[in-house]
């Protein structure tokens, strides 16, 4: 077995490199880009507009509450339907992971800032700051705290789940193990393979994000 | 104490849902007054002084600080609160800053003032504390008392024309509730304009020109310090008395 998968990876090392590249840029863009969304999601729900509130309440139930790759499915059988433009399987699926991310983003971010004391918020504005100080000078710098540890978390399921992206054939690492798998009909030393891929990529990730945790609690 | 009118309150109401807290009270502060807050809890002393500032918005009536309507919804409230202090009972200091930050951080951003100078005035008033050697450390460090000092001078570096403090010793320790009373009465005899609500019966006696009684959402009676504590007419007063002192 050891052997078989030494022959498989040289063999066949580039299509599992490129399948690494495919996923490591998928996450990357879900990842950048469902912070973004995910942020501004989340400002929107804690808005006293009630419609915002409802609105955004809505597109997190429906993200939170229904099976991803179904998900997936629905935006790759819609959008290419509804935009008057050509659209890439793989873009297709990029944006139906950043769509179901950022519902995820905004729920950590919302829990994040709720959490912080509602005295904070009473203290600067009985000093007659401002909404946009409170928020940017007391209220965000203290539940970053909150928010890393937890968003640090999603971002490595993120990663994980862009492996979905696979049952469409965008290029990524369980793609390449389909790939291989078809080739050589070699189907677990595939898996160990892609599988050890995915470990060193998560594991790398979590060192890095407790590192960073640790060095922001050390400032305070 | 100069006779003009600092805060005005006008047939003030709140209502939690169903719960009415504040029953049509009418009520003002005059400058350089220092009036204390007192009854049993869940009267409404603290909702009530919570109204002044529009930390609690009123379900009814209005609130006049130097002539404007706090309520309306037409002026900047934010630009008033700087006006008025506020201590509150839990201290709120903000743990992510230093002490001197949490001082200088209004003044700069809402003031414009420079930063250098924000920073002498906060050393002069923690100077005047006793936290001067604590300016650099985070709130963590310090005790409860030494917090509550803090959260008074932040209130003083705004320059406010009054200050209100929300119970703030009851949450202290007891060998610290004197330190901060302290602080509290020196405001008062600079002749700062205080609203106080306390359970520090023996505090409000010696500093107040004036104490109002509060119970179930009124204020039930009011007049100097020896008229309350010794000539009080209503018996809801003398019952909540006969039970604290």
């Amino acid at each position: 077995m050891f052997q078989t998968i030494i022959d498989l990876w040289i063999k066949y090392d580039y299509v599992y490199i490129n399948g690494l590249l495919g996923t490591l840029i998928l996450a990357a863009i879900t990842v950048l880009v469902a912070t973004i969304i995910g942020t501004i999601v989340a400002i929107m729900k804690l808005s006293k507009i009630k419609i915002l509130d409802w609105i955004t309440s809505l597109y997190i139930g429906i993200l939170r509450g229904t099976p991803i790759l179904l998900q997936l499915y629905f935006f790759w059988l819609l959008l290419p339907k509804i935009v008057p433009f050509e659209l890439s399987d793989t873009a297709c699926i990029i944006i139906a992971l950043i769509v179901n991310a950022s519902s995820y983003v905004a729920e950590v971010i919302r829990a994040g800032i709720q959490a912080v004391d509602k005295g904070q918020t009473e203290a600067a504005k009985s000093l007659g700051l401002s909404n946009y100080n409170t928020m940017r000078k007391i209220i965000l710098p203290q539940a970053i705290k909150n928010i890393l540890p937890a968003l640090g978390n999603e971002y490595i399921s993120m990663v994980k789940q862009t492996s979905l992206a696979s049952v469409f054939f965008v290029q990524e690492l369980m793609t390449a193990y389909k790939t291989v798998q078809s080739a050589t009909f070699l189907a677990i030393p595939s898996l160990i393979i892609v599988g050890a891929i995915y470990l060193v990529v998560t594991t790398v990730l979590t060192k890095a994000l407790t590192m960073f945790e640790r060095r922001l609690n050390v400032n305070e | 104490m100069s006779n003009k009118e600092l805060i005005r309150v006008e047939d003030l109401c709140k209502s939690f849902g169903k719960l009415q807290v504040l029953k049509n009270i009418t009520e003002s502060i005059h400058e350089g007054e220092v009036v204390s807050i007192i009854g049993p809890s869940g009267s409404g002393k603290s909702t009530f002084l919570r109204c002044l500032n529009l930390l609690e918005r009123p379900t009814g009536g209005k609130v006049f600080f130097e002539g404007v309507d706090l309520a309306d919804k037409k002026i900047n409230v934010d630009k008033h609160r700087q006006k008025i202090g506020m201590v509150f009972q839990l201290f709120n200091v903000f743990p992510h800053l230093t002490v001197i930050e949490n001082i200088t951080l209004a003044p700069i951003l809402e003031k414009k003032i420079p930063q250098a100078e924000a920073e002498k005035q906060a050393c002069e008033l923690l100077d005047r504390v006793g936290l001067l050697d604590k300016k650099n450390e985070y709130p963590t460090k310090l005790s409860g008392g030494q917090k509550q000092r803090l959260a008074i001078v932040r209130a003083l570096a705004m320059e406010p024309d009054v200050i209100l403090f929300d119970e703030p010793t009851s949450a202290l320790d007891p060998e610290m509730v004197k330190e901060v009373l302290d602080v509290i009465k020196d405001l008062a005899v600079s002749g700062m304009t205080i609203v106080i609500v306390t359970h520090e019966m023996a505090f409000a006696r010696e500093v107040s020109d004036r104490v109002l009684f509060m119970a179930d959402g009124i204020i039930q009676e009011q007049g100097t310090p020896d008229y309350i504590f010794d000539q009080a007419k209503n018996p809801r007063t003398i019952e909540f008395l006969s039970k604290v002192l």
